[in-house]
């Protein structure tokens, strides 16, 4: 296990990497949520894994068997799952609300709050970026 | 929790009832108003108390339900950060009192002022928490918040501006929750004051140093240093100013205080690498801010570009890591959230004459029948730059003469040359506000501003607001001296922990003496 988990964690992290660099805002939500899933999987992992030996107490006793499962970081990762379902219903909810504001999910033509237009001494970068828009079926 | 722990409590659960009070109370828009100031006045006088608690006997520690430290969760208060929940505190009642005039009905119906008290508790829990997780609790807590009130109204930039803050600020959280694992890993341990103790025992300290690095990012992010502020100028200029006020004051400082504990109490073994990157980064910061807000010509856009500069300021001292330094980068962070609601909002009067437009074109003509309003924007626009009487200059000549003392020429320079550039912006936005001719308007334009134009009413709530922001800048200007010393304790007790570690683990926890010798140039 102290092999698979680093080389899983490291494919959901460059997963997500890939996705985030997309300029999709969906792919980016869902490499977001990959990326807290594999954080989760390396809190997890920090907290040195061991089998069958679960940290309780034997009646009568103070204090769990030698060798036991360190609980915190379970409890440690399950307020992180907590905050990242928050968090992503909201980026999910945003992302959909802003495809039914701006009609789009391409980030790069997001351009209500830093508007390029305004900018009538670079013609050139206007009329590119008028093009792009066009070509993206965005005018 | 014994008796003696409300006083590190109440900061942090006062906000978070009257919020849930405010919540059920929306439909009742006056008396949610009511809710809302009376839970920040409270706050405010429960972090004045507890200032004046530390202040006379020095840190205060509590173990919440009593899991003793180092394996509950602690509150605890230095100097250094009593003294930022009291400028939190009293931003939050400004921010909750100029609101009334300012969001509206549908926003407030909508839940703007539990947002906006949930968001001063995870402000106050950030400064408050001794526990480095919980630290990230409290960051996500805030950042919910956060959320709320930048796309609160819905409107196009909003969504737009909000789109940016929520990725980039979503990965500054999933970094520093991995790091803090990372760290948890390589120590066993996540209360701030034992991994002081367990830090120095690692025997990778190579790796301790990637971890801080990670640290470090995260925080960038959130502090909008350079190159990772883009979020910051995609953002704030979106949502009500008042919003904006509130976000350029508290937002960005917590991240910078959030890298000062960190790399004061924790990360302190290789402070060529760390502190040295922090001042690269500092330098940076400040240049590109300035000259960001320079290339703007629309007044909300400057604004929240000397957002980015002034982090950069505040580096300085931290990154010397000398007393005089810290003295500079705590009073300057404490005067800068002053600054920030002072001319935001002061700003947000201004663009309420020009119709809600921000744009240099369309403002103009304030100075001969807006007098007052050009006093209350003047005073802490020359905080902004630094000039005597008022607080900013303070905290420069304690940042400059620390740098000079450090021999750090290169961030000496930057610093002075950044000031001057600022003083061009802030020279350039204060004529085009108050002393340029007003725009020529059409007969529709001139009804429309008219109609926007504050009203009486709107006046009894943003004039005391904006008053008692500029009153306050003044006064720390002119009787520096009682918050001066104040402040030199707090940079002590950044400087020699020992203090803070006593009060979370007992006296005998304490390491031999500090091993802080100078700082980085």
């Amino acid at each position: 296990m102290d092999f698979v988990l680093p080389v899983l964690i490291g494919v959901l992290v460059a997963c997500s990497i890939y996705l985030m660099l997309s300029r999709n805002l969906v792919r980016v939500v869902l490499g977001l949520s990959l990326l807290s899933n594999a954080v989760n999987l390396i809190i997890f992992t920090s907290g040195r894994l061991t089998r069958a030996i679960p940290p309780l107490v034997a009646e009568g006793g103070t204090l769990p068997p030698e060798g036991y499962a360190n609980p915190l970081p379970q409890a440690l990762v399950l307020t992180a799952i907590v905050i990242g379902f928050g968090l992503l219903a909201f980026a999910l909810v945003l992302t959909y609300r802003a495809y039914q504001e701006l009609g789009t999910v391409d980030t790069t033509a997001m351009r209500h709050a830093e508007p390029q237009f305004d900018e009538p001494y670079d013609d050139l970068s206007e009329a590119r970026a008028m093009r792009h828009a066009a070509e993206r079926g965005n005018v | 929790m014994s008796a003696t722990g409300w006083p590190l409590v109440l900061p942090i659960i006062t906000p978070l009832l009257a919020a849930s009070l405010a919540f059920g109370l929306r439909r009742w828009p006056l008396l949610q108003r009511s809710v809302s100031i009376l839970g920040m006045a409270a706050m405010l006088l429960f972090t004045v108390q507890l200032l004046g608690l530390v202040a006379d006997h020095g840190p205060q520690a509590v173990a919440v339900s009593t899991w003793t430290a180092p394996f509950g969760i602690v509150l605890v208060a230095d100097l250094f950060s009593a003294l930022l929940v009291v400028v939190a505190a009293f931003t939050g009642l400004v921010v909750a009192l100029y609101a009334g005039a300012e969001v509206g009905r549908g926003r407030e119906s909508h839940g703007f002022h539990p947002f906006l008290l949930i968001l001063l508790a995870g402000a106050a829990g950030a400064f408050l928490t001794g526990d480095i997780f919980n630290l990230y609790v409290w960051f996500e807590i805030l950042l919910m918040a956060t959320f709320g009130l930048l796309v609160l109204g819905g409107e196009k930039v909003q969504i737009d501006g909000g789109v940016k803050y929520m990725a980039l600020n979503m990965v500054a959280t999933i970094l520093l929750l991995t790091a803090i694992g990372l760290l948890y890993g390589m120590t066993g341990t996540l209360n701030m004051a034992d991994l002081h103790i367990k830090v120095a025992e690692v025997d990778d300290p190579a790796m301790l140093t990637v971890i801080a690095v990670m640290f470090l990012l995260a925080f960038a992010i959130k502090a909008g240093l350079f190159p990772l502020f883009a979020w910051l100028p995609a953002s704030y200029h979106t949502p009500p100013m008042v919003v904006s006020a509130l976000f350029a004051a508290l937002l960005t400082k917590i991240g910078v205080y959030s890298m000062i504990r960190v790399f004061t109490l924790i990360f302190t073994h290789d402070m060529a690498i760390t502190h040295g990157a922090l001042g690269i980064l500092a330098v940076l910061t400040m240049v590109a801010g300035v000259l960001g807000a320079a290339a703007q010509t629309d007044m909300r856009r400057v604004l929240t570009f000397t957002v980015v500069s002034q982090i950069g300021f505040m580096l300085i001292g931290l990154a010397l890591m000398t007393r005089m330094g810290l003295v500079g980068t705590v009073f300057y962070m404490l005067q800068d959230i002053l600054v920030k609601v002072g001319l935001f909002l002061a700003g947000g009067i201004a663009v309420r004459y020009a119709a809600n437009e921000s744009a240099y074109g369309r403002l103009g003509g304030l100075w001969m029948n807006k007098l007052w309003l050009a006093v209350v924007f003047l005073i802490p626009a020359m905080a902004l730059v630094g000039l005597p009487p008022v607080s900013g200059f303070w905290g420069k000549l304690a940042l400059v003469r620390g740098a000079l003392e450090a021999e750090a020429w290169i961030l000496t320079g930057v610093a002075l040359a950044a000031s001057f550039v600022t003083l061009y912006v802030v020279g350039r936005l204060f004529v085009t506000v108050f002393w340029k001719p007003a725009p020529a308007l059409t007969e529709a334009e001139a009804q429309a501003r008219a109609a926007y134009a504050p009203t009486r009413g709107d006046m009894a709530l943003m004039v005391p607001a904006v008053t008692a922001v500029a009153v306050v800048i003044l006064g720390l200007g002119i009787f520096a001296e009682p918050v001066l010393a104040l402040v030199d304790q707090a940079a002590q007790q950044l400087l020699d922990p020992t203090a803070y570690i006593t009060a979370v683990l007992g006296p005998d926890a304490v390491p031999p003496a500090p091993t802080l010798i100078g700082g980085v140039r």
